[in-house]
């Protein structure tokens, strides 16, 4: 057994309301520079739509994730040789119209539009070539609220043997909100088709980066993630990736997107596991065995041998004693109503969803709706559990009905408690949850407080540190280059071929020439 | 004069431009790992045409690179003891040399287009990729026209002239440059040309040829980085 420790993450899909809030706010803090306008390290999706790149989910297309080979793992993309032949040009890399053109919009001439019988309007320009774009193809969310034509959205590689005909009808029609980040995996993809060995998963908190340094931009990682959530730089010419805030996760504060959320569906906590069981695991022969193999990684933080043997590698006690409060662990394992995100890419992907519930109760109520005991059969959701076991557990209905069972037990014990006034333990049988369990579910799942949802040791630097004094007047969080880079993120210009970003104009205008108004030139 | 301009091209430059193109790399490995990348294109227009043209270019330049190491730096008394003579040797250099060269021609001529007509790779990209993708262009048109040059003498005494000058260059002796002081133009234009190559290697996306990744072929898949004092 060596026991590693992982800041793992869970997102409450039931509660998400596709705000983008996420998005924005990392955005702002990590993508709004030249060369990167185009990524959103976190993005919210629209499901069902095929997303952002386009068709992410489908790696018969894009190649991402692991595949068994003769029993063996390997990289879906082909072994080294394969990898190494592909340099010169990788036939798998997504183009920049698979995720979509970044642009602006020329708001200045809004205000510095000539007189003109029509409103001035702010025209779109590409912020890659600083051109005009005539019409805007496609968005990092383009399906936003089921935007689109069925027909195009329904190509969803989630809707594999499910009839989805009847989902294009008006009154069948379902949707749901997929907020997507970097899985910091276990046995992560990216890491394993990087030429350079430039990526690398930290053993403290597993969280994985990109060194911008020794990054050569080789682009193997970004078709080799299945989530594509790696995205080459044209600016720098290096890829990069979600930093799962690491700057803010070491001093234990939640990530930005965490931070930020309005619905307060995130949550951070310490997951330990064994890292001699990951190869193992992710080989599984079956994979609709991979969800429940990826939980026997996982450890019990309250077991004495685990603690003896976490102990022995050196994770600090305070890491324990957050394991032993982790949200996520409780969601994952003891609840057991969270799930990996295409366990089937073999990842071992370590950012798990709860699945949303649908409308049913209304439904329900007036007997219209089939139940099972007390609560609602969930076959019977808006939501078909075969799109959500298609998603989350590899195609297994089974675990997601359990979590969606226990989820409207939950609601159904609570409201009996508080609206009825007398609890109703029957449903909590039903579902094999004790009431303790499910008061703990109601405090962390429904009320979900800061402190209830994040639960994060600091990182001990004096422990990565053999002279922390040395470190002093350091120049702190760069993105790469050291002390060098500029504030805006952009390589500097030097003897080396830099470039800086203010070289290219934006927008381009050439057609708008400001004219002073009337008015000015002539005085009364 | 002309004698002084060919012993400062040919004897002095190749010293100053090895020198800046070691130093050079050195020193941005060093100073400035971050701008050291391949400096690839292919996100924003990545059609098939791009792909073909960019393996027809990297295999092309690759064999005409260690074509012209071995061919140049290879003593005549090592290829006459295996029974090949220099005429023969001229031989294979002119087809070897002459279909890879055709290969990456075609190859340049489609990347060369692209970052030409493409308002994407055009907008984004740096003057110096510009420069460097049309410095190889007339480096390789020189080689190609030089070809034709050749075939009019197939005694391989000029290519013995040549090499005798590379080799007298890598070991330090005396008088490389007097060597070759009567060639044919175009050599001297081509390796002039090649020379400037060196000079600018370090400071263009070039660099990347020092990384070629040969160490993933040997690496375990995983990379975990431990929390240790550096």
């Amino acid at each position: 057994m060596k026991v590693r420790a992982q800041i793992g993450k869970v997102l409450n899909l039931d509660k998400c309301i596709g705000c983008h809030t996420c998005s924005v706010t990392c955005k702002n803090v990590w993508t709004s520079r030249e060369g990167m306008e185009y990524a959103w390290f976190n993005n919210v999706e629209t499901k069902p739509g095929i997303g952002y790149p386009k068709d992410w989910e489908n790696q018969d297309h894009w190649k991402g994730g692991w595949t068994l080979r003769k029993g063996d793992l390997q990289p879906k993309a082909g072994g080294k040789w394969r990898l190494f032949a592909n340099l010169f040009a990788n036939p798998d890399l997504p183009s920049i119209d698979d995720y979509y053109e970044p642009f602006n919009y020329d708001y200045q001439r809004l205000h510095n539009a000539p007189d003109s019988k029509h409103q001035p309007v702010a025209k779109p320009f590409s912020a890659l070539t600083g051109q005009p774009m005539d019409k805007i193809e496609w968005g990092p969310n383009w399906e936003e609220i089921l935007g689109g034509e069925f027909e195009k959205r329904s190509q969803d590689y989630n809707f594999r043997n499910v009839e989805k005909e009847m989902y294009g009808q008006f009154e069948n029609t379902f949707m749901m909100y997929l907020p997507r980040l970097c899985e910091h995996c276990l046995n992560p993809s990216c890491v394993a088709s990087c030429p350079s060995g430039a990526i690398y998963k930290r053993e403290e908190d597993g969280i994985v980066l990109i060194d911008q340094d020794k990054c050569r931009g080789w682009r193997m990682c970004v078709s080799g993630c299945p989530y594509k959530k790696i995205y080459y730089n044209w600016q720098s010419g290096k890829s990069e990736k979600c930093t799962f805030c690491f700057p803010r996760i070491e001093v234990g504060q939640p990530t930005v997107c965490s931070e930020t959320c309005v619905g307060r569906i995130r949550y951070l906590g310490v997951v330990l596991y064994d890292a001699d069981l990951i190869k193992e695991a992710a080989s599984t022969a079956s994979e609709q065995d991979l969800y429940e193999q990826q939980m026997r990684i996982f450890l019990d933080p309250n077991d004495p041998e685990v603690i003896e043997a976490a102990r022995r590698e050196g994770i600090p006690d305070d890491w324990l004693e957050a394991a032993r409060r982790s949200p996520v662990y409780k969601m994952a394992m003891d609840w057991k109503v969270a799930f990996p995100l295409h366990p089937e890419y073999r990842t071992l992907p370590m950012v798990w969803y709860i699945p949303p519930l649908s409308p049913i109760q209304s439904a329900a109520d007036a007997g219209a709706i089939e139940t099972n005991g007390l609560i609602p059969d969930v076959k019977s959701l808006r939501i078909p559990v075969r799109y959500l076991a298609n998603m989350l557990t590899a195609g297994d209905e089974r675990p997601v009905v359990r979590a969606l069972e226990r989820m409207l037990a939950m609601r159904h014990f609570k409201r009996s408690q508080t609206v009825d006034g007398k609890p109703d333990h029957s449903v909590l049988e039903q579902v094999g949850l004790s009431e303790e369990m499910v008061e703990d579910m109601y405090r962390i799942m429904a009320i979900a407080n800061f402190e209830d949802r994040f639960d994060i040791p600091t990182a001990k630097r004096e422990l990565s540190l053999e002279d922390p004094y040395g470190e002093r007047a350091g120049c702190g969080f760069s993105f790469g280059d050291g002390c060098q880079t500029a504030s805006t993120g952009s390589t500097p210009t030097d003897i080396f071929g830099g470039k800086r970003a203010s070289r290219r104009a934006f927008p381009a205008k050439v057609e708008f020439k400001v004219r002073k108004p009337e008015t000015e030139r002539e005085e009364p | 004069m002309y004698v002084y301009l060919h012993e400062l091209v040919f004897g002095v430059f190749p010293y100053i431009a090895g020198s800046v193109f070691l130093l050079g790399s050195l020193l941005r490995y060093e100073k400035s790992q971050y701008t050291w990348r391949t400096g690839s294109s292919q996100m924003l227009s990545n059609d098939r045409m791009f792909r073909v043209g960019s393996y027809l270019f990297h295999i092309g330049i690759i064999a005409l690179f260690f074509g012209h190491l071995f061919g140049l730096l290879t003593p005549t008394a090592v290829y006459t003891a295996f029974g090949i003579t220099s005429g023969a040797k001229q031989v294979l250099a002119i087809v070897v040399g002459g279909i890879f060269g055709l290969i990456c021609l075609a190859g340049m001529l489609i990347l060369a287009h692209r970052r030409t007509v493409n308002p994407r790779v055009r907008r984004t990209g740096s003057p110096m990729d510009m420069f460097i993708l049309y410095l190889l262009f007339a480096q390789l048109a020189t080689g190609l026209l030089s070809i034709i040059v050749s075939t009019g003498h197939l005694s391989g005494e000029v290519m013995v002239q040549i090499s005798t000058w590379a080799q007298r260059l890598v070991t330090f002796q005396p008088n490389a440059a007097d060597t070759i002081l009567d060639i044919h133009w175009i050599y001297k234009l081509h390796m002039f040309l090649g020379m400037i190559m060196f000079l600018i290697f370090p400071f263009t996306r070039l660099v990347h040829v020092w990384s070629v990744p040969y160490g993933y072929i040997g690496r375990a898949y995983q990379v975990v980085r431990r929390r240790t004092a550096i």
